[in-house]
């Protein structure tokens, strides 16, 4: 085994038996019921008014066109209920229910709600502490002073959290289908959902709309999710190298990601928001078609702005680790 | 200094004009010594002399601002992995961790050297005596059985060089005799030893040779002999009724310095807790005659004994005025 395989054998060990994991587990079975329970009962609510799910979208459209008539609500959240009736038009036109209650659409829907601020922290209970765990711990120093290069056990400590990354969101996915299965049943795999929405300007373009099964809008939902995690977990990782403390690295990261939440609901005016990376998580709401928070933001732009930061976090962490004086 | 390859190779450890300054202000300045194999070299200096800075430059947790660090012939700033596999280290305290058990931290230190097998783990293990603990978590370990396993992760990789930092803090009288006698015997087997220690009673019974550091700089370096030597005069410990008296007497007699006992006394006698004892710097040749006087007065002397001189007295010298 080469020395890298075996320092990620060691780094995976210990984040193991921190037992963060397994907290992160019990967080998602904890939750996923409450949420299923929720879901269950609107669904129930609904079942009982409407005969037919077109009458229910019916009213879901009559709903946002009379909230759409009042002068109190604000332009930006005007077009935002304006795309929502233009898209809820379109599953009516094409015969198909945005919302059948399942245990995949469940998954999607809690994929989407959660990239940009429970998964985040999720992925901080595990970053954060990974290199300033050490200096706490006073463990550094017998790190440092061993035969090993400083950026193969800075490499080794990145592997190991990207794949206990990876993990989180595999759980996420796979606790959300088999738990609220129990409430909605599993089918839904092939439902079409609707995709491919355009955005130009106040209008939504649905020339390029179309269906593609619910498996493969997972899919690429999870794949979405997946890529902003990496790199709220590259920040987390940079973070955790510069800051001493683990408390102090936990609530720099964390403090970003909910600033990023709430700017993203308010400052749809100041468009220089829009670099800031935790305005950029929700890679999710572009598959959906809904309007992006902040002016000027594209699905691109939100791809290579991650991209971006991610990789600044990286260069940052390892110029820093490996030149570095360990003094206390 | 010699930088022939030759010369080093003979050479444990070899630091040349070393310094760290930080912001400026120098911590360490110009400390130079050599090691060779099987030999205990003590690194003395108070409490913020500069020793644990010049430790960590030795295993490259802090780079030098100048000078250089060869371990077994390697330069620690350009070949790390080289020089690093040949030395063995606890910095300060044995840190290990603690939500692992004994067992699964060596293994853990295992993975990061090349060809140490479990056998070896085994090994260790058994030369720390720590059987019986060692699939306890390490949070459960006390001080003294933490020291134990650090110095077991220390050996694993069978190096030349073992260095301690403050060994012997927060360890029992107990466990400060196994500790030496486990140092000698690693020496006795050819492998060199590096100590520091801020109490210089601790080691100077156990080094071959010994650097004096304060304020950054090294005071002297040599055997202990060497350091102590010089005057002629003893370390003389006298047991006696009325010390008060004797105390008097023996001032004013010529060639005859009464040392404060505060640390001038060995660990025993301090224990026993003996008001009855003084300690006078003195040259031997003179105890006789000093007997003959102190029993003319009345005095009973009941033991009289050479002690070697503490390397605190020489430490106190040096520094005096400072």
């Amino acid at each position: 085994m080469s020395i890298l395989t075996r320092l990620v054998q060691n780094e995976m060990l210990k984040l193991w038996n921190k037992k963060r994991f397994f907290v992160i587990l019990f967080i998602l079975i904890a939750l996923i019921p409450i949420f299923s329970y929720a879901e269950l009962k609107i669904a129930q609510n609904n079942a009982a008014k409407f005969a037919d799910w077109r009458q229910e979208v019916l009213q879901q459209i009559t709903d946002l066109q009379n909230t759409l008539s009042s002068d109190r609500i604000p332009e930006e959240w005007k077009r935002n209920k304006r795309i929502a009736v233009q898209q809820l038009q379109y599953y009516l036109d094409h015969d198909i229910n945005p919302s059948v209650p399942n245990g995949v659409t469940f998954t999607r829907t809690f994929l989407d709600n959660s990239a940009s601020l429970f998964l985040p922290l999720l992925i901080l209970s595990l970053g954060s502490d990974i290199v300033s765990g050490e200096r706490t711990q006073g463990t550094m120093k017998s790190l440092l002073a061993r035969p090993v290069r400083r950026w193969k056990l800075l490499t080794s400590k990145l592997i190991a959290l990207l794949l206990y990354v990876s993990l989180t969101i595999m759980a996420t996915v796979i606790l959300c289908y088999s738990i609220s299965g129990l409430f909605f049943g599993y089918e839904g795999w092939q439902m079409p959902v609707v995709t491919g929405f355009k955005l130009s300007g106040a209008e939504i373009d649905t020339s390029g709309a179309h269906s593609v099964p619910q498996w493969l809008f997972i899919t690429m939902q999870a794949g979405l999710v997946w890529y902003s995690s990496l790199c709220v977990a590259l920040l987390a990782f940079m973070v955790s190298v510069l800051v001493r403390s683990t408390a102090a690295s936990i609530v720099t990261m964390m403090s970003v990601i909910v600033a990023g939440t709430i700017l993203s609901n308010m400052s749809s005016s100041w468009s220089g928001v829009k670099y800031l990376f935790s305005v950029n998580l929700k890679l999710t709401d572009y598959l959906q078609g809904s309007s992006p928070p902040i002016d000027g933001m594209t699905f691109p732009f939100s791809l290579i702005l991650l991209a971006v930061w991610g990789l600044a976090a990286l260069a940052i962490s390892f110029g820093t680790f490996t030149k570095q004086d360990i003094l206390h | 200094m010699k930088h022939g390859h030759a010369a080093d190779k003979v050479k444990v450890l070899s630091v040349t004009g070393l310094e760290k300054r930080i912001r400026g202000k120098a911590i360490v300045q110009d400390v130079s010594f050599d090691i060779t194999p099987g030999e205990i070299f003590g690194f003395l200096g108070p409490n913020g002399a500069g020793k644990t800075t010049t430790i960590r430059m030795l295993v490259g947790l802090i780079k030098p601002t100048s000078g250089s660090v060869k371990i077994g012939g390697f330069d620690v700033q350009r070949d790390f992995e080289r020089a690093l596999s040949q030395v063995g280290c606890i910095v300060e305290n044995p840190e290990a961790y603690p939500y692992l058990s004994g067992w699964d931290n060596l293994q853990y230190a295992a993975r990061m050297l090349q060809g140490v097998d479990e056998s070896r783990i085994r090994e260790v293990v058994a030369l720390v005596k720590l059987e019986e603990r060692i699939h306890d978590k390490v949070k459960t370990y006390s001080l003294g059985v933490r020291q134990r396993l650090g110095i077991a992760q220390a050996l694993l990789g069978k190096p030349k060089l073992l260095i301690l930092d403050e060994p012997t803090n927060g360890l029992d009288p107990k466990g400060i005799k196994e500790l030496r006698q486990f140092i000698s015997s690693l020496a006795e087997q050819g492998m060199s030893v590096f100590i520091s220690s801020h109490l210089l009673s601790e080691v100077q019974q156990l080094c071959d040779r010994v650097a004096i550091l304060y304020r950054g700089r090294m005071l002297a370096i040599g055997s202990v002999e060497e350091l102590l030597g010089g005057n002629g005069k003893e370390r003389v410990v006298w047991q006696l009724d009325r010390p008060e008296e004797a105390k008097k007497l023996l001032g004013e007699t010529g060639g005859v310095e009464l040392l404060d006992r505060d640390g001038a006394g060995s660990l025993e006698e301090i224990a026993a807790g003996r008001s009855n004892i003084l300690v006078a710097r003195m040259n031997a040749e003179h105890i006789p005659e000093t007997v003959k006087r102190l029993v003319d007065a009345g005095i009973s002397v009941h033991a009289v004994h050479t002690a070697p001189p503490a390397l605190e007295e020489l430490f106190l010298q040096m520094t005096e005025g400072e």
